[in-house]
């Protein structure tokens, strides 16, 4: 649609223009607005996010995000795959926290076929759920800082990261695509090592949070980069499908952890952060509030985590054996090979199972066939909500808000794109 | 304020539009209703809009082939689309669920309701070959435009380099770029 020109030096328009119309304003076509590409190798879109502006002067008129540079068909992938062979694939989604997707896709599955998690399980669950948010945030913080030109948060961000993706490497071989989360559970239980390093993490990263907050909270550039800018009134937010700290940035009490209560959420007490403004500090707040709310969270899973107890299902037609199973017990080893080469049935149903990942609600609509493998899954993600309403939240701003406002719904293409 | 109290959903929509419900049905504490295409968005418009219901907030449209298997009473047609529903008043969810013929794809699209539904149901559009009536801009989302087919439909082909067994031999054949004679 849109290929550039070089002619005498000046890149010219040479896509369709006709095919735009309706989509841009009347004023584009006789050129008293300008057209403009942002992306998709844009450092500030987070990915491959393009987005075909529409400019008068500095004034954003239109914008028609285009996505799908990172579309890899997981959602047909998974139709050819076992259930539990599908998890290591919703990794891959959104890449800044898979735990979220895991548990997103666990979780319908679990529905599905009606298996129960253990108790140390679901403790297990939220503490790396939790570490996963913490991770999110800091990259989110980190990369929208650098995008407003707050470079050394950054690299204090990313130095914290680094310590959960160690945990995350200790407990599942990986920093990131861990698919540590499996149905009836999660894949290994928590090693020493972990213990020690999360003891140390959650004693110094409160104090880290003070520090990143030093750096910006009340940073007066920073203040006028983000007050007032990218508003968003409740009533929009809702209709056009906003979620998680995006939505609630604008005031909405609506945290899927405290509102359905999953994997246990319900005995933990936390706070829900809101801003009241709906712009894009309110927002920034409302994420550093939510790591610091994250801490809470993962002190109380700890300090409530049975000493003993199963990290995953017994029921053995869901769950495989351990490999120290295998050689006492014939009925062990069908089941680990029913397991491993045809893997379990669901029934000839549907579900639909949300989880609030750090972007928002990740949704799992799940439709067994009766037998070892899905016959659709859909991924609702966030981001594709949040791109989406790209455009109500940045026409009528400056182009260099664009990129703030782009920062602070945090979004991911690997989960806009799937 | 004094909250309304909650109804349930499929007796109140049975009472306001009884020719719209085909059935419903319950599974792990989920609600279906299976509503006549014809009267999709006043169905969803009265879920939303109804004191004691206030489904508020869409939470997700999705859709579901159901090739190859024969239509049965329960699933009159080949395609259906789900859209799943939140009441955040009352903290519960619903879905409801149109059945799609597969020689016309189409239902009437509810971007009027819910503006969040003009991409999710460009999604459908992309993947399964659903067309929306009165969609704004419909348009492939995720697929470039010119791509070939909708590939989330069952009897899109996975790709070349499926593994090959006695029982899917001849499907993948079928669909391998082999030199002609």
């Amino acid at each position: 649609m849109a290929i550039a020109e070089h002619e005498q030096g000046v890149r010219r328009w040479e896509g369709d223009l006709e095919s735009l119309r309706g989509l841009v304003s009347e004023r584009a076509f006789t050129g008293e607005t300008m057209l403009l590409n942002m992306g998709p190798h844009h450092p500030s879109t987070h990915g491959v996010l393009r987005l075909l502006l529409e400019l008068d002067g500095e004034e954003i008129v239109t914008c028609l995000p285009d996505v799908g540079f990172l579309h890899t068909g997981i959602e047909k992938t998974i139709e050819s795959k076992p259930y539990e062979k599908g998890v290591v694939l919703t990794d891959r989604m959104d890449y800044l926290s898979p735990m979220s997707n895991n548990m997103a896709f666990c979780s319908a599955i679990e529905k599905l076929v009606d298996l129960d998690v253990p108790e140390r399980a679901q403790r297990i669950r939220v503490i790396v759920l939790e570490l996963s948010r913490i991770a999110s945030h800091l990259v989110w913080l980190g990369t929208h800082a650098l995008d407003m030109g707050a470079m050394s948060v950054f690299l204090y961000a990313f130095r914290e990261r680094e310590r959960i993706l160690a945990m995350f490497e200790s407990i599942s071989g990986q920093r990131m695509m861990g698919s540590y989360i499996r149905p009836g559970g999660v894949w290994r239980d928590l090693t020493p090592e972990f213990f020690d390093m999360l003891d140390a993490f959650l004693g110094f990263f409160p104090a880290r949070v003070d520090d990143y907050e030093k750096l910006l909270t009340k940073n007066p550039i920073w203040l006028d980069r983000t007050q007032g800018v990218g508003v968003v009134e409740p009533e929009v937010a809702l209709a056009w499908g906003m979620t998680g700290p995006s939505l609630r940035g604008s005031g909405v009490n609506w945290d899927i952890r405290k509102a359905e209560p999953y994997s246990g959420y319900e005995q933990y007490d936390f706070e829900v952060p809101l801003g009241e403004h709906g712009d894009v500090y309110d927002r920034y707040l409302v994420r550093i509030r939510e790591m610091r709310e994250s801490v809470r969270i993962i002190q109380q899973a700890l300090k409530g985590l049975p000493k003993k107890g199963e990290f995953r299902s017994n029921n053995r037609k869901f769950v495989p054996p351990p490999r120290s199973e295998l050689g006492r017990s014939m009925e062990a080893v069908i089941h680990h090979f029913k397991l491993w080469t045809e893997g379990f049935s669901g029934p000839d149903e549907e579900v639909y199972v949300a989880i609030e990942s750090p972007r928002g609600e990740i949704g799992c609509y799940l439709h067994g066939t009766g037998g070892n493998k899905p016959r659709r899954v859909h991924f609702k993600t966030p981001s594709f909500m949040h791109v989406s309403a790209l455009p109500i939240l940045s026409e009528g701003h400056l182009i260099a808000d664009l990129v703030a406002i782009i920062g602070s719904v945090d979004i991911v293409l690997g989960d806009c794109d799937r | 304020m004094r909250i309304p109290e909650a109804k349930d959903p499929v007796a109140a929509l049975r009472t306001a539009l009884p020719e719209a419900v085909l059935y419903a049905k319950d599974f792990r504490g989920e609600t279906t209703i299976v509503v006549h295409p014809q009267h999709l968005v006043a169905a969803l418009q009265f879920l939303r809009d109804t004191p004691g219901l206030v489904y508020n907030f869409l939470s997700d449209i999705s859709s579901v082939d159901y090739y190859p298997e024969p239509p049965t009473e329960q699933r009159p047609e080949r395609f259906a689309v789900s859209y799943h529903l939140l009441s955040m008043l009352y903290k519960r969810r619903i879905r409801v669920k149109v059945f799609v013929a597969e020689d016309e794809p189409e239902v009437d699209s509810i971007t009027s309701l819910w503006p969040a539904a003009n991409w999710l149901e460009r999604e459908i559009y992309d993947m399964m070959g659903i067309r929306f009536r009165g969609h704004p801009d419909l348009r492939r989302v995720l697929l470039a435009e010119d791509w070939d087919g909708h590939p989330l439909r069952r009897d899109y082909p996975l790709g070349y380099e499926q593994v090959q067994f006695s029982f899917n031999v001849e499907e993948i054949i079928k669909h391998k770029p082999l030199a002609e004679e």
